[in-house]
């Protein structure tokens, strides 16, 4: 493979800790020493951890990661995850690219982004070691399966001798040789399984290991093996003693000198759990048909990283919705809009390659004036690009991406729980405007999880759809005075046949139209009915003061690291401030003069500047952008850097 | 027999006037389309099916500009999209009869991977192919049914490509109807037309259609009064696959693996090939059956009954709701793992 090409791209190496920890400065590891009990090893408490799984993609390493993440949830911890995995489905076994990762952070106060820089790496191959340990901070605690350390395995990662005999390694890093293979065998060799069985279960040594170093209950796991495996006893046996023999590796080995202690987080009481942002749309359009009680057809084809929400819908054919895998990306769409010339709402999802293809469908949304809710879950492009990788470079296309004048609405969620909030929206401005509605996700939030208020779905605003059915005065382009939406009619009501189409129409009566000034009407008419959603947007919520000298604009999955840049920031003392956009197309009504209430204006992004360039032209301010195009998410440790410089420059 | 059980019993009778819409036809003077649409018009009364409850659907062409003509609900949507949109709608609204009116290029060429699925999934709809051998609207370059070498302006030396047959195609993909008529042979269109509307699951008809401004006269083997008593195989279930003039019938048998025209006179009742609907492999030989080494085959090929896309989705949707009742997004949103932080 190519040098410096990795699974997760050579990044994440400028600075150091995290930097969340408010008013104690930077340090990750430290705190207070609780008191020995006994024998007991002396145990840490820290504020927070970053820890990564890395193996094969072939370990489990994702399992492992989401079994340690619901752990954490049980011990109260504020949380947040990034799953990594090749595009492959089954990457040659020891190869750089076949790498497959788990991060999270875990901690007692509020986590925005699951770390820059990590605590503990867990390398299950010399292939994973390679490919993280850059990632790994000085002094941080690194357990490797010393079993995978072999010939084929060395010579597949590209090492020439066997890192773990450099005695920089040990130097460097707070190095841990475990067997991981050969103990896992060791604690169920009088099983009846065969010895690839076997080996499978060694990720779950790996998980004990760790739980018990981050002082994790085992009960979530314990559970969800009994859960999992009911029907093959043996297995759920051997994944049992595997995981408490890595627990109790812990304990007794000798090399383990201390552990740790995150202590709960103080979050909103309530009822909780893990949410991960493709489910969350999923759901947040259940919750639309519900409350709307029209039903959603879903139509999409499979892609990454979208593929998911057509899955979940597919799920639940008990509530209003019904799912169409369509023969390819145009058919997801106008299938979608066919049902929703039907009366119900039509949803399409992809991701950008997808989304050019629905092009020309969405303009026919447009101008047919029917109600169309589309999911991009953004990816790194062009072209095919890293299907596994996140990107958000997909605004422009949203914003212009169609022929001619094509307006719609542009909403983008923030984490991944609040996708179920963006999809809900989507579909009630959609029914509400007669439009379509583009809803910018990206892979980042996709697959990562935090834990999840679970919301009383009472308080979700109404969703009120009404079917023209009288026939009175009926025309099929008459105009609600207050949202210029045209009149919604199903077939099947008797006197109000109509038809629509792509041809440019009278206004009113829907009848063809070629007249010039007609058409410049419709164009103005099109694009006044999507500016007057911005009577949906709630007064701009800003954190921090509100006038300084920065402030930070943001949209969509890079909330949590821009937020975690500006609140260190701000404690440090610095003048800034954030605000982060839900709403793209129209722009919330008083974020203009918000604006202007600072002397400069950031705007991070994980594109070359798309949101930077729409404030500069539409408020004529000198907005400056931060960007980086590296599959990842930005790290709230460069976007600080970022406020750092420009608040310190002259300009 | 109704097509979708869209309110049949309640239906009020129509007549063809009903069907007209108000706006002027665009169709050029003398355009094969006019037939089809009076056609389409005066067969619809027959279908007793309450006008509000029918759906026409296209694409882009000629053809496209059908729905606009017709005084039922109708999308003109965008080149060779109609089957998936419709798809969608017939899956929100079974209810609904919906026809999907395409053409040569619409169908076959743009929209030819639509068309796939909409057959081999046997949606309920009925879907018109408007077949004249040309691009029409964008001015006479050839189609993707034009013959070989095929001279038009896009191919001043003729074309490269070889037609694909819209039957044969069609039955390839799983279709259970296919049919093919004739504009200029009114009755039987309406005849073909009904039966395809009522065929249960996708009915696809070909429609050879004349483009007297870009193509005129392609179809002339079966306009032309003496050429089409020679060469037009009416196809009727039950009956033998006879043609040709009273006095020089011929018929079409099989030899071996081979369809074979031979005269009427010369094989007993007992070899005739008797017409059979619900057989599919004799509809794939029927299908390319062409002159001048054999008749041309004209009504139903096949119909034969198979459960609709709508009614297996359906179906397992009423599964599960009565396994475990109607969705309840509140129950949804606490289940599986949850904690509670006070």
């Amino acid at each position: 493979m190519q040098s410096g090409a990795n699974p997760d791209g050579a990044t994440w190496r400028k600075g150091c800790a995290p930097g969340l920890d408010k008013g104690k400065g930077q340090r990750s590891m430290s705190e207070t020493v609780a008191p020995v009990k006994g024998t007991e090893k002396p145990r840490k408490g820290l504020e927070r951890a970053v820890i990564r799984f890395a193996g094969d993609s072939g370990d489990g390493m994702q399992l492992t990661g989401e079994q340690f993440t619901t752990e954490s949830a049980w011990a109260g911890n504020d949380i947040a995850t990034l799953p990594n995995f090749p595009a492959e489905i089954r990457a040659p076994a020891g190869t750089l690219f076949g790498v497959s990762s788990f991060q999270l952070q875990f901690g007692s106060q509020r986590v925005y982004t699951p770390g820059d820089r990590l605590d503990c790496l867990v390398a299950m191959n010399p292939a994973a070691l390679k490919v993280h340990l850059r990632d790994l901070k000085p002094g941080g605690l690194l357990i490797v399966n010393t079993a995978a350390f072999d010939k084929r395995n060395l010579d597949k990662a590209g090492y020439a001798q066997n890192p773990l005999d450099d005695p920089a390694l040990a130097e460097r890093y707070r190095l841990h040789k475990v067997d991981m293979t050969g103990l896992t065998h060791e604690a169920i060799k009088d099983l009846a399984l065969n010895t690839k069985e076997k080996d499978r279960t060694k990720n779950f040594f790996a998980l004990g290991l760790v739980s018990w170093i981050y002082t994790r209950p085992l009960e979530p796991t314990l559970g969800w093996i009994n859960k999992k495996f009911a029907k093959s006893a043996d297995i759920a046996e051997a994944n049992t003693r595997v995981l408490k023999a890595g627990h109790a590796f812990g304990e007794t080995a000798e090399i383990f000198g201390e552990h740790y202690t995150v202590d709960a987080a103080d979050m909103a009481p309530g009822l909780y759990r893990a949410m991960t942002g493709n489910r969350a749309l999923a759901w947040g359009l259940l919750a639309a048909a519900e409350r709307s009680k029209v039903a959603i057809v879903y139509g999409a084809y499979p892609i990454t990283p979208a593929s998911g929400i057509l899955e979940e819908l597919a799920m639940h054919k008990r509530f209003r919705i019904r799912t169409i895998q369509a023969e390819d990306e145009i058919a997801a769409v106008t299938a979608a809009i066919g049902a929703s010339f039907g009366g119900a709402i039509g949803v399409t999802g992809s991701s950008g390659p997808g989304i050019a293809l629905k092009g020309e469908g969405i303009g026919l949304a447009v101008t047919a004036e029917l109600p169309l809710v589309v999911l991009n879950i953004q990816r790194a492009g062009p072209s095919t690009g890293m299907p596994t990788k996140t990107e958000q470079a997909d605004l422009m296309q949203a914003l212009y991406g169609r022929n001619s004048e094509s307006p719609v609405a542009v909403l983008a969620p923030a984490t991944p729980g609040d996708c179920f909030y963006v999809a809900y929206e989507a579909v009630r401005i959609a029914a509400k405007y007669m439009m379509p509605v583009i809803v910018l996700s990206d892979g980042f939030l996709a697959n990562g999880s935090e834990p999840w208020l679970i919301p009383d779905v009472n308080t979700l605003p109404p969703i009120d759809i009404q079917f023209r059915t009288s026939a009175d005065g009926f025309f099929p382009y008459l105009r609600d005075p207050a949202t210029l939406a045209r009149p919604w009619v199903r077939p099947g009501t008797p006197g109000l046949e109509h038809r629509i189409g792509g041809i440019e129409k009278q206004d009113v009566t829907g009848n063809i139209s070629y007249d010039p000034e007609n058409h410049d009407h419709m164009v103005k008419t099109r694009a006044e009915k999507v500016r007057r959603v911005a009577q949906e947007i709630p007064p701009t919520t800003i954190n921090g003061p509100a006038t300084g000298d920065l402030l930070v604009v943001g949209w969509g999955g890079t909330y949590g690291a821009i937020t975690a840049a500006v609140e260190r920031a701000q404690t440090e003392g610095k003048s800034v401030a954030s605000v982060h956009l839900r709403h793209l197309n129209p722009l919330p009504p008083d974020l203009g003069h918000i604006l202007r209430e600072y002397r400069k204006v950031l705007v991070p992004e994980i594109n070359s500047g798309q949101l930077v360039r729409v404030l500069r032209a539409e408020y004529l301010v000198d907005a400056v952008g931060f960007n980086r195009v590296r599959g990842l998410p930005l790290a709230s440790e460069e976007i600080y850097e970022a406020i750092v410089q420009l608040i310190g420059s002259k300009a | 027999m109704s097509a979708s059980g869209a309110g049949a019993a309640e239906a009020r009778r129509y007549t063809k006037k009903d069907f007209e819409s108000d706006q002027d036809v665009r169709w050029c003077p003398g355009c094969g389309d006019y037939a089809i649409l009076s056609a389409v018009q005066k067969s619809m009364p027959d279908l007793d099916i309450p006008k509000e409850n029918i759906v026409f659907i296209s694409g882009i062409g000629c053809s496209s500009r059908f729905p606009y003509y017709m005084n039922t609900y109708g999308f003109h949507t965008i080149h060779g999209r109609a089957p998936a949109i419709a798809t969608g709608l017939k899956l929100a609204r079974p209810d609904l009869k919906i026809f999907v009116v395409t053409g040569d290029g619409d169908g076959l060429s743009i929209g030819g991977n639509h068309l796939l699925h909409v057959l081999r999934r046997n949606v309920g709809v009925t879907v018109l192919l408007f077949n004249n051998r040309i691009y029409g609207l964008t001015k006479g370059q050839y189609s993707p049914t034009s013959e070989q070498g095929k001279v038009t302006k896009s191919t001043p030396m003729g074309s490269a490509d070889r037609p694909v047959n819209p039957l044969s195609f069609a039955l390839g993909c799983g279709a259970t109807f296919v049919g093919r008529t004739i504009d200029r042979d009114i009755r039987h269109m309406e005849e073909t037309l009904k039966r395809a509307a009522h065929h249960k699951g996708t009915g696809f008809l070909e429609i050879l259609q004349n483009c007297n401004v870009y193509n005129d006269l392609a179809w002339n083997v079966v306009y032309e009064k003496e050429s089409k008593l020679q060469h037009e195989l009416k196809l009727e279930h039950g009956k033998p696959l006879l043609f040709g003039p009273p006095d020089d019938r011929k018929a079409v048998v099989m030899e071996g693996v081979m369809p074979k025209v031979v005269s009427a006179k010369s094989v007993p009742e007992s070899a005739l090939w008797i017409h059979d609907e619900t057989n599919l492999n004799a509809a794939k030989l029927l299908a390319d059956l062409w002159t001048p080494e054999f008749p041309i085959p004209v009504g139903v090929l096949t119909a034969r009954p198979a459960p609709t896309y709508e009614e297996v989705l359906l179906e397992q949707e009423r599964r599960a709701i009565s396994d475990r009742g109607p969705g309840d997004i509140a129950k949804l949103l606490v289940s599986g793992d949850t904690w509670k932080i006070e």
